[in-house]
């Protein structure tokens, strides 16, 4: 073989997607993170400026359980762009087929939430498989374009609603009588945001045993330099579906654990903008680096649920309006915020303790 | 279906067309000359849209509403190429090469972008007036046409026309054109490509906002977001075409135009729009590159 002759030196990587790396302070520092998200609900102190109620209020619950659930599909998305180099501009489709799909099957066949949630993962996966397929015939650009027609396409399908199931516009009220008592009513966030945490600290697993695999490091390989990795006689084309069908199945699930956040089905979570904000989220956080994009999910989710909060509360009020108006929209302040990062921090969040020179493990 | 009825979705189908023609054109040379896929783009078509909305509506200093509209349509313009300009200029210079950093910048402006026009306009629907004309139908062969749809369809036209010949006629086309074939050979000529790459933007940028004005009129009214939906249907049209081929773009423009228009009209809202995605997953499978796309580099 001629071919495993040729240099191995060639390592080099781009700043903004860093080689793997393992820390022994990261395991600790996520366990203790976990274990203090775990007991909020207990919790009845009150952060004054950052969350309006106490921290077991279900308000703020509510906000936390969002943020967590990001987290869990930005990380599901890391695993495509961030890991595999894979830009899906569709990703809001898997999310939205586990949102949709989890609410459908319980309205329309009478299923009850457990065995919905479970059925809608596996079509969201064969979907994928299918899509996937189609997808990955091209590469780059044209990849980025084919995924965001298929994602635009069941975008226009459930607010078109043909078959007037999707409830069109005004999307799908959540089929509340399928739920377990313990996952609705206000009285019950604290065990819909126990879920939410569960994905999120599931999906965090379930990334990272993946991404240290066999078939992770091919993604990686295919990342770096998807030539070589054909050279080497993997077929890269596998590995990709791979990584493209478990993303999935991992957003979709988290859009089954957002419908009884939102309790309902919107067609934005299918839209074009979903999967734009999935980006900012990862790459706000970190791309390449799972807690990265959990903390990107979790900083989005509160940025876009308390920005609108505070602006009705006048703290930017005696701005001029050309500047107050602006301001007040979320995506405003994302949108620059993700730009700066974009050009001056190329690492996101998760590589601000390095810049600043907190952290000297950059080998 | 009535003659009526076939040559009025023949007309409005083109019109659109000939919106999609105007934003994806831009798209497509900037892909094809600097593999740039720019996801701002829907906000230069959203800043001539809105800038024809400020003038209708606010610039009373102009009386006739047709000469209103002229004035929007070369502020529009304007905008579209100086916008292009500052974000080539400021943004996307600085990271030739790098195409996830570009298209994550390009994205980001593209988000903030719409929620700066959501927090200085509202995301309500504005509408402002049109001059009366707009509001007559004319007959063609025997049936009654819209002048909104004929404008829409004549004035890209004419741009397609202006485009090409500058293309084909001009030292900067020729030099676009022959960075499309390739990059490195116009370099190794000693040729500035960096200037043409400012260039593409900026008549990029004018295109989309020009599409902009007539998307306003098409679809009588403007809101934030419409830049960014228009621009999904702008990249199918760049695929089918063939990225970097301004005569590709215009036949799928019409491909994609009248199989929307036709297929919403005979089978239901929305059936138009899941074809349209039907044919580019088509296109992709039967000829990757395209209908008039050069073969894989």
């Amino acid at each position: 073989m001629s071919v495993t002759t040729t240099d191995h030196l060639d390592t080099a990587t781009t700043e903004a997607i860093p080689p793997p790396r393992r820390s022994r302070t990261t395991p600790v520092v996520l366990g203790v993170v976990g274990l203090i998200l775990a007991v909020l609900p207990f919790l009845d102190a009150t952060i004054p400026g950052v969350f309006t109620g106490p921290m077991s209020s279900p308000g703020t619950l509510q906000i936390l359980a969002v943020g967590l659930v990001f987290a869990g599909v930005a990380m599901s998305y890391d695993l495509l762009l961030g890991y595999t180099g894979l830009l899906s501009l569709g990703h809001a489709l898997y999310f939205a087929l586990g949102l949709y799909g989890t609410n459908l099957l319980m309205r329309v066949f009478g299923l009850s939430y457990v065995p919905a949630f479970a059925l809608a993962v596996v079509i969201a996966l064969a979907v994928a498989v299918v899509l996937g397929s189609v997808a990955l015939r091209v590469r780059g650009v044209a990849f980025a374009m084919v995924t965001l027609a298929f994602a635009e396409a069941f975008h226009v399908l459930v607010e078109a609603d043909p078959l007037s199931v999707s409830g069109g516009e005004e999307g799908l009220p959540l089929a509340s009588a399928q739920v377990p008592d313990l996952l609705s009513g206000v009285i019950n966030t604290r065990w819909v945001y126990w879920l939410a945490l569960a994905f999120a600290a599931l999906t965090f697993v379930v990334c990272r045993l993946a991404v240290s695999s066999r078939a992770g490091r091919v993604w990686q390989a295919i990342r770096e330099n998807e030539d070589r990795v054909e050279l080497l006689g993997l077929i890269p084309f596998q590995f990709k579906l791979l990584s493209f069908g478990l993303s999935a199945g991992l957003a979709a699930s988290g859009g089954a654990v957002y419908l009884l956040l939102v309790r309902g089905a919107t067609p934005f979570s299918a839209s074009a903008v979903f999967t734009l904000n999935l980006i900012v989220m990862v790459v706000l956080g970190g791309l390449g680096r799972l807690w990265g994009a959990a903390l990107g999910g979790l900083v989005f989710g509160y940025l876009q649920l308390r920005l609108p909060g505070l602006a009705r509360s006048g703290v930017f009020e005696p701005l001029p309006a050309w500047l107050e108006g602006p301001l007040t929209e979320p995506l405003f302040i994302l949108g620059v915020l993700f730009v700066v990062l974009v050009m001056f921090a190329p690492g996101g969040l998760a590589s601000l303790p390095e810049r600043l020179g907190l952290r000297r493990d950059k080998a | 279906m009535t003659f009526q009825t076939f040559a009025l979705l023949l007309v409005t189908g083109l019109g659109l067309s000939g919106v999609y023609f105007l934003i994806a054109s831009g798209l497509s040379l900037i892909f094809g000359l600097m593999d740039v896929l720019n996801l701002a783009h829907g906000l230069f078509f959203t800043a001539g849209s809105y800038a024809t909305w400020w003038v209708m509506s606010s610039l009373e200093v102009v009386g006739p509403l047709g000469l209103r509209f002229a004035i929007a349509v070369v502020a529009g313009g304007g905008l579209g190429l100086a916008m292009g300009y500052v974000v080539e200029r400021v943004f996307v210079r600085r990271f030739y090469g790098d195409h996830v950093t570009q298209i994550l910048i390009t994205l980001g402006l593209s988000l903030a972008g719409v929620a700066l026009v959501g927090g200085w306009f509202t995301y309500d629907p504005r509408t402002f007036p049109l001059p009366e004309a707009f509001g007559n139908v004319v007959m063609v062969a025997g049936a009654r046409i819209p002048v909104t749809r004929l404008l829409t369809l004549g004035l890209s036209l004419v741009l397609l026309v202006a485009l090409l010949a500058f293309l084909r006629r001009t030292r900067h086309g020729l030099v676009i054109r022959a960075g499309v074939e390739n990059r490195s050979m116009v370099q190794a000529m000693g040729i500035d490509v960096q200037k043409s790459f400012t260039l593409v933007f900026a008549i990029g940028g004018m295109l989309a906002a020009i599409g902009g004005v007539l998307g306003a009129v098409f679809f009588a009214g403007v809101t934030p977001e419409f830049g960014l939906n228009i621009l999904i249907f702008a990249f199918i049209v760049v695929v089918i075409g063939g990225l970097g081929s301004v005569e590709g773009t215009a036949l799928a423009s019409v491909l994609v135009g009248l199989t929307q228009q036709f297929v919403n009209y005979l089978a239901g809202a929305g059936i138009g729009d899941l074809t349209v995605v039907a044919l580019l997953a088509g296109t992709l499978l039967i000829r990757p590159q395209g209908l008039l796309g050069e073969a894989v580099r």
